[in-house]
This record gives structure tokens, sequence and C-alpha cells, in this order.
């Protein structure tokens, strides 16, 4: 299992080099130029634009540039905001943990909805339960994220006054009140992603369960004289878990893309929302920071589901 | 029977599929036909009207500025519908022909296209939709204008990080109907590998293809409109759907006609795109009986 880990932590590496080395080229393929505003102030002398982006080595070939930034970024020095004029690791430390927290959970619901429901429709095909199972989950990855936000908004906030629908990271109360609010606070955007999440995976979580319930080691565990739901849990959960969990990780790049729209609706104060108040702003170095952590997560969740992956399915670690 | 009319058959014995296929059917003509018929222009400025909700004149309703929101619907619903497709085209082409080389190729290029496939799924797609949508924009509004070069953008950028699933679907089968007799039988007659791929191998292969695509085209009309809806696409007097929802969004405690119908219409297109391509799948699935 060890060496598997480290094989894996050795592809991954390589993976998000590449990654950044994508990202990098994209951008210096871009048109516009830092110090534009530079060149077209009046004040300015040329040669001491010049000189400028000779220092900050602008006209340096791309790998050059490339590998400097890589070094800075590795030391820890993400540039600087053009916008709020600090530092872009403070503005992206600040804003994670709202993010992780907001996808953890919505991750956490949709897979406490899918397992059971899917298990259970799965354990009982084509019965009633079955059909608006399915039918459920399918309107429930046909909605659009933003619009079930909408949805949940108009009817929970503005008709019913039950739940604020905007995202306050300074609540003023203390003890159980401050959970308490920012508990209802988090209830809607947790459920909008949550739910379009549980769709697919109750689907994926069904057929799944349907491919594994028929082999014969689940006719012998009965046959032994097992429990259903020893049955279940101990022989078809486990083996039925493992193409669940390469999907997941597969679907891990589209959650990230619905977070965004998520804290873009509810305002919540995380790197997605950040993203698209950089560009709108035209502020690249957050740009940049905030596209490479999206990427660098999604890598790190990839990793967490082939080491899930090797330990629920021993012939692969092995292999 | 070809694969194909054997397809058709299986699928036509799936009644919620067809049923969806003729609402997605119906959807499609209005919007392609519709202007003909609703002739009310979509950015007629009426304040008299303002945030009407469904009534005779504006069976939808109005927006903010009076404009009728059936007609800026109809024409919204030929551009959502249009990146859609495009951007289905392109992720197919794409992936079939990365699939088929590597399938078709042993060895180092079938390695290092692989890998090239694992990156690509690896890259978060709506950042980097947004990320290369901030930065070529304005490059696009130069060369092809503002419209056409927004549109080129999202369906390319949509469809070239779409590809990566087909191409492994594609792959796989090259894997398995290249063993299989009757390719070798082409062989053994003198196909060359051309021949073997384009009249023998991809015609069998196509099958969970078109599946695909149909999730694609869900999935492209669900990204533009995302883009759409966080102020970011087409620029902001083409009435998109999620442009309109964009627009909407801020207005929900006093008009939420004008946020639902649109919301809706998305909904209710990708729903019975998935239908239908749950429908496919089961119509090409050998190992179902049907």
């Amino acid at each position: 299992m060890f060496h598997y880990v480290l094989r894996r932590l050795m592809i991954a590496v390589p993976s998000l080099l590449g990654i950044s080395l994508l990202l990098f080229t994209v951008l210096a393929m871009a048109p516009g130029d830092p110090f534009s505003e530079l060149v077209s102030n009046p004040n300015i002398p040329p040669e001491v634009a010049l000189s400028l982006r000779e220092k900050f080595g602008l006209d340096d070939p791309l790998m050059v540039r490339y590998w400097n930034w890589l070094v800075a970024m590795v030391q820890g020095d993400w540039g600087y905001s053009f916008i709020s004029r600090i530092n872009v690791d403070t503005l992206i430390l600040d804003r994670i943990p709202v993010t992780l927290l907001v996808i953890g959970s919505s991750q956490l619901l949709a897979l406490c909805i899918a397992i059971p429901v899917g298990v259970y429709a799965a354990t009982r095909p084509y019965s009633l339960f079955d059909q608006i199972a399915s039918t459920l989950a399918f309107i429930g990855f046909s909605l659009p994220t933003f619009f079930t936000g909408i949805l949940l908004i108009l009817f929970f906030s503005i008709h019913l006054d039950w739940l604020p629908f905007v995202y306050r990271a300074d609540i003023p109360e203390t003890g159980w009140r401050f959970l308490w609010e920012h508990f209802k606070q988090m209830i809607m955007p947790v459920a909008v992603l949550g739910l379009f999440q549980a769709g697919a995976w109750t689907r994926y979580v069904r057929s799944a369960v349907l491919d594994v319930i028929r082999l014969d080691y689940v006719t012998t565990a009965r046959s032994k004289g097992l429990s259903e739901k020893v049955v279940i849990t101990k022989h078809v959960l486990r083996n039925a878990m493992i193409p669940v969990v390469t999907l997941v990780a597969l679907q891990m790049p589209a959650i990230f893309g619905g977070a965004i729209v998520t804290e873009q609706i509810f305002r919540v104060p995380g790197i997605g929302s950040l993203i698209i108040s950089s560009m709108l702003a035209n502020d690249t170095p957050v740009v940049m920071a905030v596209t490479f952590v999206f990427s660098a997560l999604v890598i790190a969740c990839n990793l967490i589901a082939d080491i899930l992956y090797g330990w629920l399915d021993p012939r692969i670690s092995f292999a | 029977m070809s694969p194909g009319r054997e397809a058709w058959r299986r699928f036509k014995r799936h009644r919620l599929a067809v049923v969806c296929a003729f609402i997605l059917g119906f959807i499609i003509l209005a919007v392609l036909l519709g202007p003909w018929i609703w002739r009310v222009p979509i950015n007629e400025i009426d304040f008299t009207a303002r945030m009407q909700g469904p009534s005779w004149a504006h069976p939808l309703g109005t927006d903010d500025l009076g404009q009728d929101l059936l007609a800026r619907m109809l024409y919204g619903g030929r551009i959502s519908l249009a990146v859609g497709l495009a951007a289905m085209v392109i992720a197919i082409t794409v992936g079939v022909v990365v699939g088929a080389v590597a399938g078709m190729s042993k060895g180092p290029v079938d390695v290092f296209l692989m890998w090239l496939t694992d990156l690509f799924l690896s890259l978060p797609q709506l950042p980097l939709l947004l990320l290369i949508f901030y930065l070529f924009n304005d490059t696009l509004k130069k060369w092809v204008g503002t419209e056409m070069g927004v549109f080129i953008l999202v369906v390319v950028v949509i469809g070239g990080l779409r590809w990566m699933p087909v191409a492994r679907l594609v792959r796989a089968q090259f894997l398995s109907l290249r063993e299989k007799e009757f390719v070798e039988a082409a062989r053994a007659l003198g196909a060359s590998p051309w021949r073997q791929v384009t009249v023998h191998i991809l015609p069998n292969a196509m099958g969970p293809v078109i599946v695909a695509a149909t999730i694609d085209v869900a999935a492209a009309i669900i990204a533009e409109s995302t883009l759409s809806f966080l102020g970011l696409g087409f620029p902001p007097d083409i009435p998109t759907w999620g442009r309109i929802l964009f627009d909407a969004k801020d207005h929900m405690d006093i008009a939420p006609h004008w946020a639902l119908f649109p919301g809706l219409l998305i909904f209710i297109t990708v729903l019975t795109i998935n239908y239908i391509g749950d429908g496919l799948r089961d119509a090409y699935d050998p190992r179902r009986v049907l």
C-alpha cells in the first residue's frame, strides 16, 4: 500500500507541473501586459519603461519566465494583487477555508443521500421507490446549480424568510448562537451543490450495486446464512464503491465549477467569487494564482481518490 | 439490420425517451421558427410595461426595460442551442480522432495520448473557461467582431475541455474491436489501416460515442448558461438564457417570472436531452434485452 501511495504521489507531481506549465503558457500567449499602463503614461520616459520590463524579466524567453515563476511560487511568493493591494497568498488563504467548508459539506451531504438511496433502489430494482428515486436523480442533475440556487433563495429567503441569503463572515454572535447562525447561512449553498451531485451519484451507485449484486459471491454469502444487511454492507458495498470512487474523482473539476457559481449567487466569500471579481477587475496575479489553486485541489482530490481506490480494491495496490 | 436501425427500433420502445425527443424537437422548432411567427422585436423598450407578469400581449411577461420575454427567449434559444451543438461537434471530433489514433497504435503514442487525456481531465473546466475568456476576449473581438468572437471562444473552450471522455470511450472500443475476427479478415484481405478504421471499426464503435454526444450537448448548454449567468460570455444585449437569468436574479422579489421562465426552459431542455441520452444508452447496450 505504501509503495502504491508513493507511486501515485510521483505521478501527481508531474501532472501538477504540467498543468502549471499549461496555465502559464496560456497566460503568456494572452495579449495585454502588466505594464501597458506605464507605456501609455506620458510622464514615464520610454527608457524607464523598458528597463522596468527588463528588471522584471518580461522579455525573457517563455521557459525562463516559467522557471522564475515556478521557483517563486514554490517559495511562497505568489505575487501582489493589483486591486486589493495585499499579497495574493494572504488573500487566498483568507478565503480558502470557506470554500473548502462549503464544498466539503456539500460532498458529504451528497454522499449521505446517494449511497443509501442508490443501494436501496438497487436492491429493489424497478420498484416504485426505484422509479421515483431515478426520476428525482435525473431532475437533480438536469437542474443547473444557478437555477436551484435562485429557486431556493426565492422560496426560503423571500417567501418564507427563514434563511439569510447573503453569507456573512462576521457574525457578531458567540457560542451556540454563532454556530446556529453560521449553520443557517450555510444550508442553502451546501444544499444546492449537494443535491446536484446527489442526483448524479445516486445513479452511479445504483448501477454499480446492480452490477455487483448479481455476482456469485453475493449468492454464496447469502446462502451462508448472513443477514441481508451484512451481505450488503460487508460484501456488496465495498466492491460496488470502486467504480463510484473513480467516477466521483473524475467529477472533481466540475464540482469546483459548481462551487464558483454557488459562491456568486449566495455571495459566499470564497475563492470562487474571488476569481470572478478579479476577472471583472482585471487583476491578473490573483486570477493566475486562483486557477492554479483550483488545479492543485483537483489533483489532490484525484490523489485521494486513487488512494481510496487502492484501499478498496487490493488488486490495484499489489499490481 | 444495421446497428443504426436496430438501435432505433430499441430506442422507440423506451417511451419516456421518445416523449422527451418530441419535447426537444418542439423546443428546437420553436426556437428556429418562433421569431418568424411571434414578431415582437427583442429590444423594443417600453417603460409602461416594465416587469409585468404573463399577459396576452406578452405571454411570458416583460423585463425591467419592458422588452418582451418570449421574443428574447426565442432568440436566445437559438444561440444556446447553437453553442451546444457546435461544442458537441468539436468535442466529438477531437475525441474520436485522439481515441482512434491511441486505439490503433500501440506503444509510446498510446501512452502519450493517454497521459495528455489524463492531464486535460485534471483541468478544472469552469475556472479555465473563465481564464481563457478573460484573456482572449478582446483579441477575438478585434478580429471577428464581438458576437462571433465570443461564440468561437465559448464553443472552442467548452468543446476543447469535453473531448477526454469521448477519447477514452473510443480508445476502449477500438482496443476491443481491433482483435475481432471481422477486422482480422479485412486485414487479411489487404485492407489498409485507414480502411479498416473507417469502414469496419469506426461504425461499430459509434454507439457509446452517440450517447456521449447527447450528454455533451446538455453539458455545453449548461456551461454556456453558467458563463452568461456569471456576467461573462456574450455581450449584455444578447439575450441568451443564462444572461436573462443574470439580469433577473436581482429582481426576484418583484418579478419572479423573469427568472423562472428561462431557468425552467434550460432545465427542460437539459432534462429532455439527458433522458434521450439515457434511452440511447439503453438502445445501444448489447447486454439489455429490449
